[in-house]
């Protein structure tokens, strides 16, 4: 009888842990994650691993703008809690806390959960139990499938439209260049590419690297060996500057051009530390102010929420991005009223209509979940990384890459969207 | 405990699992499925190192082989039981041929080997882009369950559906002639071979076996993340089944059930304890940190692991823990 009980220590055991804490529920609003008085969403983000880099940063500094809306009075009556959950940039981990988010939590919806691969492998459950799968923060073009992902809007401007966008700039300004591609091994280097060759043609040589394997050596030396001259990274921050870095070692010094989601230039300062000099000369773009031009409005504003509410951190593009993404969530929320639910939420930002920091428009409508519209180029000059030209706009298929000329909007006056 | 007995409490111990899923809430409904899951591999790996002295850390390998076997089929169109049946099939065919080399290794050689297997998943994917999509990994479309049922629900009863079928065989296997067998080539090869037990074939057996047990739970994950991904099978899973089936209690089925409990309660204890500390970049690491301490009190306190505890009995060391579970395969080996 021995094993027999040792057996059923076990199963009581099993039980004990599964059994022990079950969140609280609702209470009086048969919606998910809400009350009268609190919206309850999570996300998940790296806060630690390959991609940990600049990204750590971004949670916090939504759930900073979040406190910042919550003393002054929440949206509604209701004050925003914001869950955020590690999940070291791997898919499996990924799969794991935002079933606990869902499942346990009974979140309201996922906000900005980080990375393509990541997210990629939560859709079909978001889809399955029909919760909101707001601003995604990743440019795949996963994100904008209407039809088959209802919930799930991104945020990004998407990873074609700037490999466009970047690649225009490249043939306009290094024509006759030999260009080459170094891109993640999933759909962010995928849509990445497919942008660039839709202006440029085929590229002169491709490589790829994957997160889990930190040394791009032969994938640098491939690309010297070939003889490029400017090299096309779809990155993240991290490999990003290891690029630059290995490139360095072996004496390759292609022209950089970088998509936006690797190219911060703080958080490549920081990676690269006594080797910063060589971002020098670096092409990216942005669609969101840089948080090194004290004189923009929004960039006051998040600077003044981020002293008061992000515990002294530093206020870096990363942070820029998180407050712009909590902003347009606060108003998603105003827009989708006090009678808050899943359908409401969804349908409000469908109407779309929404202005903030941003240089260029979102796009979202009816039929079109992808986010914001397009990016203006920006440029690494004595260590300090500023825009130049105009902002582009374009789709992510043949349509051509335009000129938008229309001034963003000042941010309102207490910095808290207005109810719609 | 007579064998009839055993399989009396494994039916009746996966009886109360399912009666728990229909009580408990959907998150805790999935933990257990994935403790039913991780208990096939457990199970599986306690008869080969536990039983036959094998060590091996490559089984999160051999569950990555069952995983994508069984995301590739169900992809393809193919329903869930053939695609169960083709992870089998192909984890049976990459453990005989692991297991034939492993046969003729022996201690750290043999641990080498296997950690290579372990270490080779993510480099395949990659290499292979075009059929495992490399980091991304695959996604695993599934039907509905059928009627009412839940998600979680269904996957749970999958889960220890399998691990019911997995134990019983293993049960039946190891408490007749094989599991003698298994025991005599542990404790010494050469008296083994005297006795007419043929030393490598059970070894490579042994190997088989637990491989296919692994590919079953590796499976069953596949099912229950709807997804697979190298970051799902790293090399810090291998060696987490490895300390769970000793902590658990090595060589018993019962240890290996303890030690997929543990699998899943302590990172969830790891969560728990980052969110009360506002420690969040620290929970990534804490499970590693958490597993290496459970190791070292257990291993101080009740060197025969959780399942050598008897707190109802009487006189504890009349069967002594050293001597019943698992420090024998430690012993120096005849060369063979």
């Amino acid at each position: 009888m021995k094993r027999l009980w040792s057996v059923l220590t076990v199963i009581a055991l099993a039980a004990a842990t599964t059994a022990c804490s079950e969140s609280g529920g609702g209470s009086g609003s048969s919606t998910p994650g809400v009350t009268d008085t609190e919206i309850l969403i999570g996300t998940h983000m790296p806060l630690t691993g390959p991609a940990a880099a600049g990204y750590s940063k971004i949670a916090p500094a939504s759930k900073a703008y979040f406190d910042y809306v919550n003393a002054n009075g929440g949206v509604h009556g209701r004050k925003i809690t914001y869950k955020i959950m590690d999940d070291t940039y791997n898919p499996a981990t990924t799969q794991q806390v935002v079933r606990e988010l869902v499942l346990q939590d009974k979140v309201f919806a996922v906000l900005n959960g980080l990375g393509t691969p990541t997210h990629t492998g939560v859709l079909d459950f978001l889809k399955t139990n029909r919760v909101p799968d707001l601003f995604v923060a990743s440019g795949s073009r996963s994100w904008n499938q209407p039809d088959k992902y209802p919930g799930t809007f991104g945020f990004n401007v998407d990873y074609t439209v700037e490999g466009k966008i970047l690649a225009t700039h490249v043939k306009e300004t290094q024509a006759g260049k030999k260009v080459c591609f170094l891109g993640q091994d999933d759909d962010f280097g995928k849509d990445s590419l497919a942008g660039i060759e839709k202006i440029l043609g085929p590229v002169a040589a491709k490589q790829s690297y994957v997160t889990s394997n930190p040394n791009v050596g032969p994938q640098m030396g491939a690309l010297k060996q070939a003889g490029c001259q400017v090299v096309m990274l779809a990155t993240v921050p991290g490999f990003t500057a290891l690029s630059i870095g290995t490139a360095a070692k072996i004496g390759f010094k292609p022209q950089f051009v970088v998509s936006q989601v690797g190219a911060d230039l703080g958080t490549l300062t920081k990676s690269l530390g006594a080797a910063a000099p060589l971002t020098e000369g670096l092409i990216s773009a942005n669609y969101l102010p840089l948080a090194t031009d004290p004189a923009n409005p929004w960039i006051q504003l998040f600077t003044k929420v981020n002293t008061q509410y992000n515990a002294g951190a530093e206020l870096d593009n990363n942070a820029v991005y998180g407050m712009s993404v909590a902003y347009l969530f606060v108003q998603s929320l105003q827009s989708a009223g006090k009678d808050l639910t899943r359908d409401g939420l969804i349908a409000a930002v469908e109407k779309g209509g929404f202005q903030g920091p941003g240089l260029v428009p979102v796009r979202f409508a009816k039929g079109d979940h992808s986010g914001y519209a397009g990016e203006q180029l920006s440029k690494v000059e004595g260590g300090k990384q500023i825009y130049f030209g105009t902002p582009y706009t374009t789709d992510d298929d043949a349509g051509a890459v335009t000129a938008y000329t229309t001034a963003p909007v000042a941010p309102p006056q207490n910095g808290i969207p207005a109810a719609s | 405990m007579s064998g009839k007995m055993k399989i009396a409490t494994i039916v009746a111990g996966v009886a109360v699992v399912v009666v728990l899923t229909l009580v408990f809430p959907p998150f805790r409904t999935y933990q257990l499925a994935t403790v039913g899951a991780y208990l096939c591999v457990t199970a599986g790996l306690t008869v080969l190192t536990g039983l036959n002295g094998q060590l091996s850390l490559g089984h999160g390998a051999l569950m990555a082989t069952g995983a994508y076997t069984l995301a590739l089929s169900v992809n393809a169109g193919w329903p869930l039981t053939a695609a169960f049946a083709a992870a089998l099939v192909v984890t049976t065919v990459i453990g005989g041929v692991v297991g034939l080399a492993a046969a003729r290794l022996r201690g750290p050689y043999l641990a080498g080997l296997t950690l290579a297997v372990a270490v080779v998943v993510p480099a395949i994917t990659s290499t292979f882009d075009g059929t495992f999509n490399s980091d991304q990994g695959l996604s695993v479309a599934l039907e509905p369950p059928p009627g009412t049922v839940t998600v979680e629900q269904w996957q749970a009863w999958l889960a220890w559906g399998a691990a019911l079928i997995v134990l019983v065989l293993l049960q039946l296997l190891i408490g007749g002639r094989f599991g003698r067998e298994l025991k005599a080539v542990r404790d010494d090869e050469t008296a083994a071979r005297l006795a007419g037990v043929g030393v490598a074939r059970t070894q490579v057996l042994a190997f088989v076996v637990s491989a296919a047990c692994a590919g079953i739970g590796g499976a069953l994950f596949a099912v229950l993340a709807q997804s697979v991904s190298p970051g799902a099978f790293p090399l810090s899973l291998s060696l987490f089944l490895v300390m769970a089936i000793v902590i658990g209690g090595l060589g018993s089925l019962a240890g290996a059930a303890w030690g997929a409990v543990l699998l899943v309660a302590l990172p969830a204890l790891a969560h728990t304890v980052t969110e009360g500390i506002d420690a969040q970049r620290l929970e990534g690491n804490l499970p590693l940190a958490l597993f290496g301490v459970t190791l070292i009190v257990v291993m101080l306190a009740a060197p025969g692991g959780i399942a050598a505890l008897r707190p109802f009995k009487r006189s504890p060391f009349k069967r002594s823990p050293f001597t019943k579970a698992g420090l024998r395969p430690l012993r120096k080996r005849s060369k063979a």
